[in-house]
């Protein structure tokens, strides 16, 4: 029985992707990543764009540990499905405190008083 | 008749539309999605309280980038290790197996070490749940609860591979049955995958 499972694990029977490859690409990526982050931000270079390189590098990295390491690409769509679930609900739970990333907390300890004035003012 | 049904049965199981693979690997992803949701809510929820906070300080200036650069490499290989570990056991390369695993474990128990020097170094200069010398007192509690359940992560990774590792020992493996080895390697991807997110996050941003 265990035989015939490991026959039918669509995984075990597609050929072996080249994992030394895909660890330079890991690594390469990380020393990438580090790149973006020790440049200072200037003008062309803003804080923004910083961020955006930097979780895009991220995810590229995620990924390919999921497609390869993980072997979601060989497997069935619906693991694949499944294993999307935590990042719609990620992205759904990033929109609903956008509210609270734009507007900040009159009540947040770590503002000054000023700037408590200045938000019960408004 | 009742030998007719058995096969049936049997047959099912394989064609079912949701897992014609091994229920265990169904089971892992399940419970990896899961685990997938803890961890985002705790990264969604640092994003907001760190996008909400006027004194924030600079990851990079506190924490430093060299050591957990490292220690991201060193998962990094040990994912590796993992790929390799499984990859040896389905070409019967018991040997292999072991040797791969033994090193996957090592990995990780260095990954760990590291982390505890980090921690002690950080308490030493004053970093707290409560307390940071540098901004925002929030900066301490969600450090340290992210990286702290991605540490306990890590941890419980290091004892399913050292039993996997001694069931190898007992030569409970072979080409033709290492389900086992296949899910624990999910495990260890996932803690890899998730460090990679906590770096970028945490460390870098």
């Amino acid at each position: 029985m265990n035989e015939q499972l490991n026959n039918n694990n669509a995984a075990s029977t597609h050929e072996e992707p080249n994992y030394t490859k895909i660890f330079y690409w890991l690594t390469a990526l990380t020393a990438i990543e580090i790149g973006i982050a020790l440049i200072p931000n200037g003008p062309f270079y803003p804080t923004l764009l910083q961020g955006f390189l930097l979780i895009s590098t991220a995810v590229w990295k995620a990924a390919l540990v999921a497609l390869y390491f993980m072997h979601l690409k060989y497997e069935k769509r619906i693991l694949g499905a499944i294993a999307m679930i935590p990042l719609v609900l990620m992205i759904m739970a990033l929109i609903f405190f956008l509210n609270d990333i734009t507007v900040p907390d009159p009540l947040s300890e770590d503002l000054s008083t000023s700037d408590i004035e200045v938000v019960l003012d408004n | 008749m009742s030998e007719t049904a058995a096969i049936d049965a049997t047959q099912e199981s394989y064609e079912s539309p949701v897992t014609p693979e091994s229920w265990g690997k169904f089971g892992m992803w399940i419970f990896l999605t899961g685990d997938a949701m803890s961890f985002g809510a705790l990264l969604v929820a640092y994003g907001a309280i760190r996008a909400a906070s006027a004194n924030w300080p600079i990851p990079n200036d506190i924490l430093g980038i060299s050591l957990t650069a490292f220690m991201t490499f060193l998962l990094i290989v040990s994912s590796l290790t993992m790929v390799r570990a499984l990859s040896a056991v389905k070409h019967g390369d018991i040997s292999g197996l072991k040797k791969y695993l033994g090193l996957t474990i090592l990995g990780g128990v260095f990954f760990l070490g590291l982390q505890a020097y980090e921690w002690t170094h950080l308490i030493h200069v004053g970093l707290g749940f409560s307390e940071n010398p540098w901004g925002s007192s929030l900066f301490g509690a969600t450090f340290f609860s992210i990286t702290g359940f991605h540490g306990m992560h890590v941890t419980g990774g290091v004892i399913y591979l050292s039993v996997v590792l001694i069931n190898a020992q007992r030569g409970k493996f072979s080409a033709d049955n290492h389900n086992i080895v296949e899910l624990v390697g999910l495990y260890w991807h996932f803690v890899d995958l998730v460090w990679i997110l906590v770096f970028t996050l945490v460390y870098l941003i």
